[in-house]
């Protein structure tokens, strides 16, 4: 019993050094605020998101119609459009990663909210 | 040492209670450094739920009956594996499994995922309530270290429970059930913080298949342990805690579909979100049918007052969802639409719309006795309700799995859509045809299962073969999408799972025979079974007898052995069924029998007994299909190096330094 009761007290107070570990760590910080992504910062998420989802659409395309399943018509008719949405995205993005952070042209809000 | 137990569990309530408390103030109030010591917290609560565990692991292993738990669910002479294995097989024991299965999945994920502090410092707390709720049930109302003047010996386990089947069967499904809760708890987190972006469906991505991987391999060796073991010659009985395993099961199946659309193409946001809620609350809501004493089942616990408590909180999970999805619906909305309803996404939508159907159809009939009986009049669903809905809503999606991969994303035209039919169809057509020339139309369901499965069979292989053939080599086709072909190897083993349904139900063959003496015979399905003798037979915890029948059919000559296990007055007695799996046809010779009796309850000296045979056509496919299951979620979880590199790009921008 005793040795259990020494045991638990031993675990409880590690576990309470290890929950106070952040403040013992840094007991006085320039800053403890916690990082919010700034909205320039979700946008650039967003953008390359969907620069991912276009250029995985445009290479879903490629092998789609490699495989057979998009006939030459439907090929040329998507992969226009597709390509033309990738180069915006990247555009956008390199824009975005390039430019101030604070403000972004309408032209380059991703296509969804 | 039930102290150290109990001060265990108690380290760990009150670390759970400060996630929470403190990771929601936090995560409020912007304020990192309490944020990261609530994460430490979560982390920390792991090592108190292991020794919690470890301590019910040696008071069974040493048969410490002072434990109340020990003595209620253990005995003596129960093999020490077994006796380990009551850990989960009471209700206390089977709490404790979900919180410590709970707070290592918890701790990993958040260990995972700590750079990602925005949405980390709102999943701890989502984390925290669920374990705050479990622990306290542990430590205050249903506790596995309540302790007893020992008795001499405990009460023993339940027969059915004496199984290899259920040493691996209940922790399979609690690693799938509690699995369910990191999805949830990051969807949650990213609601909580108004990150809706994809960061919580990257996190959760791999978590969420191998729960459903977890849950599906689960309802698999119960099901055979429910073949081999209770003796009726079926795997799957509708029953109601049966039922709780499948709905959250089916629910993750259509969120891993409907994933895939959000992230290819930004759509659905609001529906992962509902699946992904569904999917945990089905899970909190088995967890209370099993517990509440609400239905009767083979499965379930014996009626206790925890059922309310889990009732509670699975209302406040339920409504903790849904005012968090109304909450955010703003930023959930997405203005991308399905271009056309002939395309890949569209069958997404199908399937989808066809797996919550039949998980919502089934939730129904779960419900229904449940109602009913609140209403004054209890009125119970049955087999022909479960088989409707399994038959109108089960076979289309067999059919959705073949078209979905011969489909082009956003849209298809009918031209194309000819040309990549042409072989599934014909294959389609041609299986369909000689199966109703050999007559299989006795089942129409049967027919029409047999005919689709050929149609998916076709169109996977299709897939692999052009696949191969764009993609220069099977490695390189399966290592550019692991998901999808591992997919498509989970859609094979789906495949084989519906014929070895299909085989062993509609196409099976019973014959009973009361008062069968030595020498006599049974035909059944082309075999002739002749009994032989009765042999008594005695192990560690039991006595019984086996009937030996010498069965020859189908150019097959063997020998079978049912009878039944007797473990004393208070555990009873244990029908042992005799199976024999035909090699050739994939299909088993299944018998069960019982002793016919004298009034004293001793078996007759004459060898009467009631015998029950069944032929059970390419059942064997279901176990066989389980391998595949497994084989093919490995491939779709597999890490992909480059697809990791591409992922940690895109969200670096959101990432902070690691710390603890």
């Amino acid at each position: 019993m005793a040795w259990g009761l020494a045991l638990a007290a031993a675990f409880a107070v590690t576990a309470v050094f290890f929950v106070a570990r952040p403040f013992l760590r840094e007991p006085a910080p320039a800053s403890d605020r916690l990082d919010e992504l700034a909205p320039a910062v979700r946008q650039q998420v967003a953008l390359a998101e969907e620069r991912d989802r276009a250029l995985d659409a445009l290479k879903e395309l490629e092998f789609d119609h490699r495989t057979g399943k998009v006939s030459d018509d439907d090929y040329r008719a998507q992969v226009g459009p597709l390509r033309r949405r990738a180069a915006e995205a990247l555009r956008a993005l390199e824009a975005r990663e390039q430019g101030p952070h604070d403000s972004v042209p309408a032209s380059e809000e991703p296509a969804r909210s | 040492m039930a102290a150290l137990g109990r001060a265990a569990l108690l380290l760990a309530f009150g670390l759970f209670a400060y996630a929470l408390i403190a990771g929601s103030y936090a995560a409020w109030r912007k304020r990192r450094r309490l944020a990261l010591s609530a994460q430490n917290a979560l982390i920390a609560a792991f090592p108190a739920t292991l020794v919690a565990s470890a301590i019910l692991l040696v008071a069974l292993g040493r048969h410490d009956f002072t434990f109340a738990y020990v003595a209620e669910h253990t005995s003596r002479n129960l093999p020490l594996g077994y006796t380990l294995s009551a850990f989960w097989g009471g209700q206390e024991g089977s709490l404790l499994l979900w919180l410590v299965i709970l707070t290592g999945y918890a701790a990993l994920a958040v260990w995972l995922n700590r750079r990602q502090r925005e949405l980390i410092a709102w999943t701890v707390p989502v984390f925290g309530l669920i374990a705050v709720f479990f622990s306290f049930m542990l430590c205050f109302v249903s506790s596995p270290f309540h302790q007893q003047v020992a008795p001499a010996d405990g009460k023993g386990m339940v027969p059915s429970l004496q199984n290899p089947y259920m040493l691996a069967h209940p922790p399979m499904l609690y690693l799938g059930y509690v699995g369910l809760s990191v999805p949830f708890a990051f969807a949650m987190g990213a609601l909580l913080s108004g990150r809706t972006d994809e960061r919580w469906i990257v996190a959760t991505r791999r978590w969420t298949l191998a729960a459903w991987t977890f849950l599906g391999v689960g309802q698999l060796l119960g099901a055979h342990w429910a073949y081999t073991e209770i003796g009726w010659g079926g795997y799957y009985a509708w029953d109601p805690v049966e039922n709780a395993a499948l709905m959250p099961w089916l629910a993750a199946t259509a969120f891993l579909h409907s994933v895939m659309i959000q992230e290819k193409r930004g759509m659905l946001k609001v529906w992962n979100m509902v699946l992904v809620a569904l999917a945990f609350n089905l899970s909190v809501f088995g967890t209370f049918l099993t517990r509440s004493g609400v239905i009767n089942s083979v499965h379930s616990f014996s009626q206790s007052p925890i059922g309310a408590w889990i009732l509670g909180f699975l209302i406040f999970t339920v409504a903790f969802s849904v005012v968090l999805i109304r909450w955010r619906l703003p930023l959930l909305r997405t203005k991308t639409r399905l271009e056309s309803l002939v395309s890949r996404e569209a069958t997404f939508v199908y399937n989808n719309l066809l797996l919550v159907a039949l998980a919502l159809t089934i939730l129904w009939g779960v419900l229904w006795p449940v109602l009913s009986q609140a209403v004054g009049q209890t009125r119970s669903l049955s087999k022909p309700y479960y088989d409707f809905f399994l038959h109108t809503f089960g076979l289309p999606l067999i059919l959705l799995m073949g078209i979905g991969p011969l489909v082009a994303w956003r849209k298809a035209s009918v031209r194309s859509l000819g040309k990549t039919f042409l072989i599934p169809f014909g294959v389609a057509v041609v299986t369909g045809g000689v199966l109703l020339g050999l007559g299989f139309d006795s089942s129409w369901a049967g027919l029409l299962a047999y005919t689709f499965s050929a149609f998916v069979v076709a169109s996977i292989v299709l897939e692999f073969v052009r696949g191969r053939a764009a993609a220069g080599g099977i490695r390189r086709l399966v290592s550019r999408n692991r998901r999808r072909y591992g997919g498509y190897i989970v859609h094979a083993a789906v495949v084989l799972l519906a014929i070895g349904i299909a085989g062993s139900s509609a196409y099976q063959t019973i014959r009973e025979n009361t008062q069968l003496r030595p020498g006599q015979s049974m035909e059944i399905a082309g075999y002739t079974a002749t009994y032989r003798t009765i042999a008594d037979v005695k192990g560690a915890d039991y006595t019984g007898f086996r009937s030996v029948l010498t069965v020859t059919g189908h150019g097959e000559g063997f020998t079978v052995d049912p009878g039944t296990n007797y473990y004393g007055p208070v555990v009873g007695s244990s029908t042992e069924a005799s199976i024999y799996h035909d090699p050739r046809t994939l299909g088993d010779f299944f018998a069960t029998a019982s002793c016919v009796t004298t009034a004293s309850g001793a078996c007759r000296a004459d060898g009467a007994i009631d015998l029950t045979l069944l032929v059970k056509p390419l059942i064997n496919l279901i176990w066989v299909g389980g391998f595949v299951f497994v084989f093919g979620a490995l491939v779709a979880m597999w890490p992909d190096a480059v697809e990791q590199r591409r992922l940690a790009a895109r969200y670096a921008a959101g990432a902070a330094p690691a710390g603890i």
